[in-house]
């Protein structure tokens, strides 16, 4: 039995060897000498396991451990999005940590520890594993963020992601215990029995409430979103690029998998809650990013508007609606490792910019990397034929299908208005008034990520790359 | 050949793609290339668009040169054309190359500004020719993004003020439409237009936020399809964000916007409001048509007053969508057949009339009505050209303006006599600013110093116009070229519509 039980966490626990691995490995060769090699190891790590878990792992569901962790379609699903934008953010930034002397070797590690707990997120079956692999990930992410550890804005933002991050840490807890206390069980099956289909104790809907809210620090979903445009802009940015895509995808997989899996049977309870947090954020996102004049604080409103869409889909509670959010994730990974491979980019006199009037004329020195920003911009704002349009058709066509057109027609409608930064950006490019313009500077694995990450956002149209199959495999795997 | 559609909707795109990655440089020889290049792939458009003509059986109502391909999400790919939007292809192919050939003179950023149009002209195409709803959507929302850069790059002094407020105003319409699509979607179970104009949304009376709504969920759907045609078409009151485009816009911009663009609208309440939603277009039948009305006669007041030429040609655009739409809602086979026409005639009008002021803003780089005078004692030809524009404008029977004023007039008089009488008084405004602003432009003693130089029109522009004065004749003396194409179709819309609305039927038998 134990063997088999190894099987299903097999992923996890062979990186988080190469983890201990590569940290000793650090450790003896010196300061920081093998970085590159870390980076580019660890990046190779994470693409066999992706190989592995989409290749090797198929088949049938099957927990281990006595029920505490899953490994099913929906897990499988995360756990690839997660690995693969992993590792693209990885190397595409390592020049940039170069750079910027900010090549320590821990910095891989970090992150590799930090893709561990995503994954034992993601395949979480009980409470107890949902926290563990949450605060793995948070920690690492708290030390990532105050990296650059002779800057006040980056110990600034470590120090008020771990504050914020550790409050609904609390929240998480506590609501955790009171689903404890009310269903006699932190795990999903026995917290579904204990449920019921029809009206839940009192008690345990407040646990759920509580677990709801810590998990809607983490992505960042309004109102508990006001730690995102601090720590955007004071990490690093390879780091700012990071948080924005792997962990986001982490954190709304897990939501899936706790209303979902725990409170499946209670849906009209929870589906309120999240249709009133995407509401707030679709609209706080879109409303909050107009007056931003740093592009890493607007990307930060953007990504909450984002989630709001994501959330959309969940809160349709239904099995498209996990299938429009698994392909929401997957296509804003994309657009947001593209536009962030730009950002990682900009320079003035050596020094990284990140006011978006420095993209003055940009278009007039630099058209290829102008047009390749304008379609990620366009496909952010949901303008179609790009990708962008398709996640947010996904999401609306899940709301409206489970009877909540309210929630679409909002969103539609704060799309509308989230549109109008975007074209911001690209009117400083190819508007703007003549002042000399950043410059922008790429590495070739950095430029190449970029224009593939501009180039699928249109080419993506014709068949969305196949993400529909097992986005709807997963969603199954997930309801069924 | 049985991927004609693609290949005539395409074609232009793949230019755009091939100008964008293999294109180097920024020289005159690249210039001259880029241009040659847009040149040639829409003329192959157009080409290859005659043989749709040639091909299309307009006895037959059914969509006609079908392609399909399963696609994402459960949509199809599908692509046809039946006598409505086969008229919008053609009127669309023709005008490209023209358009191409009046932006001969620009220098800056060409290269872009070839792929802009390119990829435009795919994008409307593709609106005309789709036959699935999200693909519809797709093409309708993406020509929002070259127009955007056409308006933002090369328009004049209040470009970016223009380009917001054409995407945002325009934008807004579009999603409330995407909403409505994806209930239909929901509710139908099908995204395929021939199927959804036979499938019956319900109409039953039903309240929302307190107020009953007769039609139902047609009158809903009916709405949010109406914001967006209606702000595309553009109709009073929503019609402001046009003049500010078109002002900002280049004249080949402003052209494409005129020519084409707007007809998009016109073309979606045809393809759309009316057959799908019969009970929810009812409903709003009379407030629409007294909508076109104070629309026609209000904005040639406007116009009236206008000192800068493109504003006033825009304003009286604005007024010849009224009879657009007031055709479209008259809802029989003649209010029909004008509101295609005058949608064609119009294309082929407008059109001129935006190039005529480009001749004269190229040269003198101002639109100032009070800049010019005189114009005809140093360029006659200019002056008969943009005469007969002008007059075609105004209406002028022999001319293609006329048979569409005629027929949408015929059309609403068996409907509401209140509104065709409100709305004839508009053909005496049109010729009323018209023709004024000929005789300040043209006519009078040429004493400004600065016009004294000005040449007469090159060759190029000449052959430019040359086959606009041909459409626009040919149409005003043999108006059977469109209506037999279109009659056909334009009687079965009418037919499903008076069979599914008790009160238009009673008003068709007039």
């Amino acid at each position: 039995m134990t063997s088999f039980d190894l099987a299903t966490v097999l992923p996890e626990v062979l990186l988080a060897a190469y983890a201990m691995l590569a940290l000793l490995a650090g450790v003896y060769s010196g300061k920081d000498k093998l970085t590159g090699a870390i980076t580019w190891a660890t990046a190779a790590v994470f693409v066999a396991l992706a190989a592995y878990i989409s290749f090797g792992m198929a088949g049938a569901a099957s927990t281990g451990f006595g029920g505490l962790i899953v490994d099913d379609d929906f897990a499988r699903f995360a756990e690839v999005t997660i690995l693969l934008s992993s590792a693209v953010v990885l190397v595409m930034a390592q020049d940039y940590m170069a750079r910027a002397d900010l090549d320590r070797f821990e910095y891989p590690i970090l992150i590799a520890l930090a893709v561990v707990g995503m994954m034992v997120m993601v395949s979480a079956a009980d409470l107890m594993t949902l926290y563990m692999g949450l605060e793995l990930q948070s920690l690492a992410l708290y030390v990532i963020t105050a990296l650059r550890r002779d800057s006040v804005k980056s110990t600034e933002a470590g120090l008020k992601y771990f504050v914020l991050g550790a409050l609904s840490s609390g929240l998480l807890l506590y609501g955790a215990s009171l689903v404890y206390g009310y269903a006699g069980s932190t795990n999903f099956a026995a917290i579904t029995a204990a449920a019921g289909t029809g009206a839940a104790p009192i008690g345990l809907l407040i646990g759920m409430v509580f677990v709801l809210a810590g998990m809607a620090f983490k992505v960042s979903a309004a109102p508990f979103h006001m730690w995102t445009p601090d720590v955007y802009e004071g990490a690093p940015t390879p780091i700012t690029a990071f948080l924005a895509t792997a962990p986001k995808v982490a954190a709304m997989a897990l939501i899936a998998r706790v209303v979902q899996d725990a409170f499946g049977g209670v849906i009209n309870d929870w589906s309120q809650v999240l249709a009133a947090l995407s509401v707030a954020s679709m609209f706080l996102g879109a409303i909050a990013a107009i007056g931003q004049r740093d592009i890493k604080r607007l990307m930060a409103y953007s990504s909450i508007a984002h989630m709001g869409f994501a959330l959309m889909g969940l809160a349709a509670g239904t099995a498209l609606g996990v299938q429009a959010m698994l392909v929401y994730m997957s296509i804003y990974v994309i657009m947001n490792i593209g536009t962030f491979a730009f950002i990682l980019s900009l320079e003035r006199d050596g020094q990284s910019v990140t006011d978006i009037a420095s993209l003055n004329q940009f278009a007039k020195t630099e058209p290829l990397k102008a047009l390749a920003v304008l379609v990620l911009m366009f496909s952010l704002a949901g303008v179609p034929p790009l990708l962008g349009f398709w996640g947010k058709f996904g999401v609306l066509l899940a709301a409206y299908d489970a009877g909540m057109a309210w929630l679409a027609l909002a969103g539609a409608i704060a799309s509308v208005i989230g549109a109008f930064y975007y074209l911001r950006i690209i009117y400083f490019m190819y508007f703007g008034s003549d002042v000399a313009p950043a410059t922008s500077r790429m590495s070739r694995v950095q430029w190449a990520v970029f224009i593939a990450a501009s180039f699928a956002v249109v080419a993506g149209t014709i068949n969305l790359f196949g993400l529909e199959g097992p986005a709807t495999a997963a969603a199954e795997a997930l309801l069924g | 050949m049985n991927n004609l559609l693609s290949l005539i909707t395409f074609t232009p795109a793949v230019a755009a793609i091939i100008l964008a990655l293999f294109l180097r440089g920024n020289d005159a020889a690249a210039q001259r290339n880029a241009k040659y290049l847009a040149l040639l792939a829409t003329t192959i458009s157009f080409a290859a668009s005659l043989l749709l003509l040639v091909g299309f059986d307009p006895a037959n109502t059914a969509m006609q040169f079908v392609e399909e391909r399963p696609w994402i999400m459960g949509l199809n790919y599908k692509m046809g054309v039946d006598g409505i939007s086969l008229p919008f292809v053609l009127l669309t192919t023709f005008l490209m190359p023209i358009t191409i050939l009046s932006t001969w003179a620009v220098t800056d950023r060409v290269k872009d500004y070839m792929i802009a149009f390119l990829l435009l002209e795919t994008m409307i195409l593709g609106v005309f020719c789709a036959l699935d709803l999200v693909l519809f959507y797709l093409f309708f929302e993406a020509g929002l993004i070259p127009m955007f850069l056409i308006i933002g790059i090369w328009g004049g002094m209040n470009r970016i003020y223009a380009a917001f407020k054409f995407f945002l105003y325009t934008f807004l319409g579009s999603v409330l439409m995407l909403v409505a699509m994806i209930g239909m979607f929901v509710m139908a179970g099908t995204t395929d237009i021939p199927m959804l104009m036979v499938f019956d949304f319900p109409a039953e009376p039903m309240t929302v936020l307190g107020i009953t709504l007769a039609g139902g969920v047609q009158t809903l759907l009916f709405l949010a399809f109406f914001a967006s045609f209606a702000v595309k078409m553009p109709m009073w009151p929503v019609h402001t964000w046009l003049p500010d485009a078109h002002v900002q816009a280049p004249t080949a911009g402003s052209v494409l916007l005129a020519a084409v663009l707007l007809k998009m609208g016109g073309y979606g309440l045809l393809r759309f409001s009316l057959p799908m939603f019969p009970a929810g277009a009812a409903e709003m039948t009379t407030i629409i048509l007294w909508m076109s009305a104070i629309a026609i006669v209000y904005t040639s007041l406007v116009a009236l007053v206008q000192t800068d030429m493109k504003k006033l040609i825009a304003y009286s655009s604005v007024a010849h969508m009224g009879y657009v739409t007031m055709g479209i809602f008259a809802a029989n086979q003649q209010g029909v057949d004008g509101a295609i026409f005058q949608m064609i005639s119009h294309g082929f009008i407008s059109g001129a009339l935006f190039l005529c002021v480009g001749v004269i803003y190229d040269r003198m780089h101002t639109r100032e009505i009070g800049a010019y005078g005189g114009l005809v004692t140093r360029m006659p030809a200019y002056a008969m050209v943009f005469m007969f524009f002008t007059l075609a404008n105004v209406g002028l029977p022999g001319t293609s303006g006329f048979v569409g004023e005629f027929l949408t007039l015929m059309g609403i008089f068996q409907v509401n006599t209140w509104v065709a009488v409100v709305a004839t008084s508009g053909v005496i405004l049109s010729a009323a600013y018209a023709l004024w602003l000929y005789r300040r432009v043209t006519f009078g003693a040429l004493v400004k110093e600065s016009l004294k130089s000005i040449t007469d029109m090159s060759r190029r522009e000449r052959a430019i116009f040359a086959p606009l004065i041909l459409m626009t004749l040919l149409l005003g003396v043999y108006p059977a070229a469109v209506t037999d194409l279109i009659g056909p179709s334009v009687a079965a819309l009418v037919t499903d519509y008076a069979a599914s609305v008790p009160q238009a039927a009673e008003a068709a038998t007039h």
